[in-house]
């Protein structure tokens, strides 16, 4: 027996929340660098885990299994493909980054210190397992009770109208999540009554089963990603969520909604999958142009950043039902891509705001003027997430793109549409804060007369170091992702379409 | 006149919970009588514990058992003992909270209940006199009725079981220390809706009788495909059986009575009939559409079914619009009783030992959850309604962190009791091909989840108002019930396993 990776990856974090939630409440320094220790003890696990995966191996690794309830076949099954393996990743990577980011969220709130990081490790926990989940019933729970430590981090530490952001985050994703249950008994009955994943995905249903199954999952997913028209929690609650809590919020667990459509969507409901596949490619394209357009025209910078995530989250959502391996590898890549950028661009709006006093993009102006730094690197979150060349966005944007344009011209140009709206939102935005005509109201804001800390830069840092790394020599994920991606698209029954413009090139 | 009156053959060990009950309910009585008044609630309590450990005990041995006794009239098999077992076991938690006296002076009981309310006499009672001891020999008669009702083997011995739970029951809702008026209007409202409930019941009996020419649900199920009569006469006296018994179980429309009766009770009573009576209502139903009607399953399923669904979206919709912790309560109980019914729906046995895994869950947890009720207090004793519970997370963590994982069991998260024993009910449905069910159970629940929220919004996100009310600290006999009742939430959540196989083991009815 190996080393349980998974299990250990999956609990360690609840039990620094064990830890931190036990430690004193009037030693907030040890509180929190405990926690981001503990987050960082967990990342380099993490890595350990990816250097121990190999990529040409079994689509599943680390697999273990307990026993749980066996009445219901149900139990602790941990496993990971390369998919799973990348948002771990992001996770453990994330973690630390925005805990360091957080460090002082918490004491402008008035309230617990210690719960603060007891529940950003518990969120971590549950994100962990969700991914590395091969238990149908057992990624459920995860993804049911990870609601339970947002809703109080954004309820508990978030800014205006938190708890109507709180409480309709909560009852979005529940009520998804309730129709999700109904579809996952439903497929226990109908499947035998296992929740094994394997055992699953090579059980036969009727057609109409399935396709109801499908869109029971389906509508939880696409409530989590979020996309468009169920995405209107998302600005609420990135709008709401303190800076570290949204870029989690935004950066990993949207993409639990996506990561189940690859995972569960597409390989236990296959022709379900292609016959609403084109439904879904239009809530995906409408949700980049709408997602676009809306954060064109926000002046709340925090929702601003939400917006560009509906919209990021369309191209994803083309990724996966273009059903390419280019596309879809490029989906997963965005997954982590998204991840890295949109998590910078939160935090960096974050900081602005903390010296600023105000998320409106109006309060500001020129503010490059008083914190250059910063100004600097707000132009690389946001050329990030307009999916500048050089840096890692483009590649997946791109890899979608072009696996998309080869089976689907229409979906292809609309959503380069979404580019160019793109570039229209992150510039204007930039154009209206920190460059642009200085706002004389400045001059009186204390908060901007620091530039980046040293805090701040390690936070920033080794986001933007990945960002540019994996512009250039995105090889190593991709690496990891593509016989996943094989596997998938292997169960959904697709095949690449030959290239015949080369072929009658040839043959000329 | 030669032939001798045959006694019917008793089995004693068997019959020997509910002998227990009865047994140690009239010792009460006789206390009342002899024991002088200073001491009574020290001999009270520990007697009527003692008797219920001492039928729970006997429940347990009788594991396994599975016969007819006292001439068919009482079935002693798996369902019968288990739901005997849960009642007595959520009888002992809510039998803590009833005699908890250090909240406030004299308990959560009158002294004398004929004192006429608001008066000077009744505020003065209720400032100083010690609560009436008599609740501890009602509450043992209501459980003894509630162990014979889940036993009853033919519909007349299940009618005497149903006044037996049901009178000591309207007694208690009237003996509130304080607000004695609401107190009253419950014990009255209940008493008169819930004898029109037992006429009802009554009168399907007769029907039912003059169908198959017997009570015994036996005959009524041999008599289902060979009576001669019209079937008219079954269908409206099933019909008027299941009146009586919805009645109990509180299922919409027969709700009404539900959130007055659980408002204007003393709380450690709203807790017991909340549990205890849920569960016994509910084994009646089991029993009587399981053994008796199961050939009627076509006729009776999309009736019970949109009584079902309308259970669970008027309760869950109702809940939304409540201020007061013991109606929102209440209306969520209303709500649970439709997803109860969704497992009993399915009429297989994994319907049946999901529905008795429901029910125990939902006991344990709903008696912590108005264990913490009658903790939050104030000068005129608990305050109920929900504005005062702002802040309350500042003022007592400790305690609004236990009711917010109540309010998340019943919003059914997983890792609590509430999401398994949901996941069970409708589980068993679609397998019995009942997907409408569990349909209205998914969008009732979504609705649901929205009071629970509001709670904790209150409790957590909303700044403590100038008055919040003060948390007592609970006596040992509350923090005790509290502590069984989380535990049992967190455990069946986590590890249900080990209750699952007993249900699954008991769900076998003898007929």
């Amino acid at each position: 027996m190996s080393f349980p990776y998974l299990t250990v990856l999956t609990a360690a974090p609840l039990v620094g929340a064990g830890v931190v939630a036990a430690l004193p409440k009037d030693k907030p320094e040890l509180v929190k660098r405990f926690a981001f220790v503990w987050s960082l003890a967990i990342f380099v696990l993490t890595v350990v885990l990816w250097t121990q995966f190999k990529p040409g191996g079994d689509r599943f690794q680390f697999k273990e299994s307990y026993d749980w309830i066996p009445q219901w076949g149900v139990s602790f099954t941990f496993a990971t493909d390369g998919i799973a393996l990348v948002m771990l990743a992001l996770i453990a990577l994330l973690m630390p980054i925005v805990i360091l980011a957080s460090w002082h969220d918490a004491d402008e709130s008035r309230r617990s210190v210690p719960t603060y990081f007891a529940l950003l490790l518990s969120l971590e926990c549950t994100l962990i397992g969700v991914f590395a989940a091969q238990d149908i019933f057992l990624f459920y729970v995860f993804f049911e009770v990870m609601l339970v430590p947002m809703y109080f981090l954004i309820g508990s530490y978030g800014g205006a109208r938190k708890q109507y952001a709180a409480v309709k985050f909560f009852l979005y994703s529940l009520a998804g999540g309730l129709f999700m249950l109904a579809a996952v008994i439903g497929l226990w009955v109908v499947g035998g009554h296992t929740f094994d994943w394997q055992k699953l995905v090579s059980a036969d249903f009727s057609t109409t089963t399935e396709r109801w199954l499908f869109l029971g999952f389906f509508l939880a997913f696409a409530i989590k990603a979020p996309f468009f028209p169920f995405h209107t929690w998302l600005p609420d609650a990135g709008g709401a969520a303190p800076v570290g809590t949204a870029a989690l919020l935004v950066g990993v667990m949207d993409k639990v909604g996506t990561f189940g459509i690859l995972r569960y969507c597409l390989p236990l409901f296959p022709d379900a999958s292609r016959y609403f596949a084109p439904l879904a490619l239009v809530l995906a394209v409408v949700g980049i142009i709408y997602g676009a357009l809306l954060a064109v025209g926000q002046n709340d910078l925090k929702r601003l950043v939400s917006y560009t995530s509906i919209a990021h989250f369309g191209f994803i959502g083309v990724g996966i039902f273009a059903f390419t391996s280019q596309a879809m590898t490029g989906s997963v890549f965005y997954m982590v891509n998204h991840g890295l950028a949109t998590g910078l661009l939160f935090l960096v709006v974050g900081m602005l705001v903390a010296r600023r006093g105000s998320a409106l993009v109006s309060d500001f102006g020129g503010a490059g003027k008083y914190v250059p730094k910063l100004a600097g690197v707000l132009l690389i979150a946001g050329l990030a997430s307009l999916a500048l060349p050089g840096m890692s966005p483009f590649v997946s944007e791109f890899l979608v793109l072009i696996g998309t344009f080869s089976v689907n011209k229409t979906v292809a140009v609309i959503a380069t549409a979404g580019i160019i709206l793109a570039a229209g939102y992150v510039l204007w935005m930039i154009q209206r804060t920190t460059q642009g005509t200085p706002n004389p109201a400045l001059e009186k804001v204390d908060g901007l007369r620091r530039d980046l800390t040293v805090r701040e830069a390690a936070v920033v840092a080794p986001l933007i170091a990945l960002i540019l790394f994996f512009g250039f020599y995105p090889k190593p994920v991709l690496d990891v992702i593509n016989p996943a991606v094989q596997a998938t698209l292997h169960d959904v029954g697709k095949t690449d379409p030959q290239p015949t413009l080369v072929n009658t090139e040839a043959g000329k | 006149m030669n032939d001798k009156l045959q006694l019917p053959h008793l089995d004693y060990a068997a019959l020997s919970p509910m002998l227990i009950l009865f047994g140690v309910a009239a010792v009460g009585v006789l206390v009342e009588g002899f024991v002088p008044r200073s001491i009574r609630h020290r001999v009270q309590l520990p007697l009527a514990l003692l008797g219920l450990v001492a039928a729970l005990v006997m429940v347990i041995r009788q594991g396994g058992k599975h016969v007819l006794t006292a001439s068919t009239a009482v079935a002693i098999d798996g369902p019968s003992l288990f739901l005997s077992g849960s009642i007595i076991v959520l009888g002992i938690v809510s039998l803590l909270l009833i005699g908890e006296r250090s909240l406030e002076t004299g308990g959560a009981f009158v002294a004398q209940a004929a004192v006429t309310a608001n008066t000077e006499a009744d505020r003065d009672q209720a400032a100083r006199a010690p609560g009436t001891t008599e609740v501890f020999p009602l509450a043992l008669f209501a459980l003894a009725g509630m162990v014979l009702f889940v036993s009853a083997n033919d519909l007349l011995t299940m009618f005497v079981a149903l006044e037996v739970l049901s009178l000591p029951l309207y007694l208690m809702c009237a003996l509130a220390r304080r607000r004695r008026l609401l107190s009253q209007e419950a014990a009255l409202k209940y008493f008169l809706l819930g004898s029109f409930a037992s006429a009802f019941f009554l009168f399907g009996i007769a029907l039912i009788y003059g169908y198959a020419g017997q009570v015994d649900f036996k005959s009524i199920d041999a008599a289902i495909p060979s009576s001669t009569h019209s079937t008219t006469l079954l269908n409206v006296g099933l019909s008027m059986l299941a009146i009586g018994l919805l009645f109990k179980a509180a299922a919409v429309p027969f709700h009404v009575w539900t959130p007055d009766v659980y408002h204007g009770a003393p709380t450690p009573v709203t807790a017991l009939m909340a549990a205890c009576t849920k569960v016994a209502a509910f084994g009646g139903l089991l029993r009587v559409l399981t053994v008796g009607f199961e050939r009627s399953t076509w006729d009776f399923r999309p009736v019970l079914g949109g009584i079902a669904v309308l259970t669970m979206l008027v309760g869950a919709i109702l809940a939304v619009t409540q201020t007061d912790i013991k109606r929102l309560l209440a209306y969520s109980s209303i709500a649970n009783a439709g997803y109860v019914l969704v497992g009993v729906l399915a009429v297989n046995k994994s319907g049946l030992s999901s529905s008795m895994f429901y029910l125990v869950a939902y006991g344990f947890t709903v008696i912590a959850a108005f264990g913490v009720v009658t903790l939050v207090r104030d000068a005129d004793g608990e305050a109920t309604h929900l504005s005062r519970w702002a802040g309350l997370g500042r003022r007592s963590p400790v305690y609004a962190a236990v009711f917010t994982f109540i309010m998340l069991a019943f919003a059914g998260i997983p890792l609590t009791s509430g999401f398994t024993a949901k996941f069970g009910v409708f589980g068993a449905a679609l397998e019995a091909d009942q997907t409408w069910l569990v349909i209205a159970g998914v969008v009732s629940s979504a609705i649901l989840a929205f009071p629970y929220l509001r709670v904790i919004v209150m409790m957590y996100l909303s700044e403590p108002a100038e008055n919040t009310p003060t948390v007592s600290i609970p006596g040992a006999l509350t923090a005790a019930a509290l502590v069984i009742g989380v535990v049992a939430t967190l455990l069946l959540g986590v590890w249900p396993r080990s209750l699952l196989e007993v249900t699954q083991n008991a769900a076998n009815f003898i007929r």
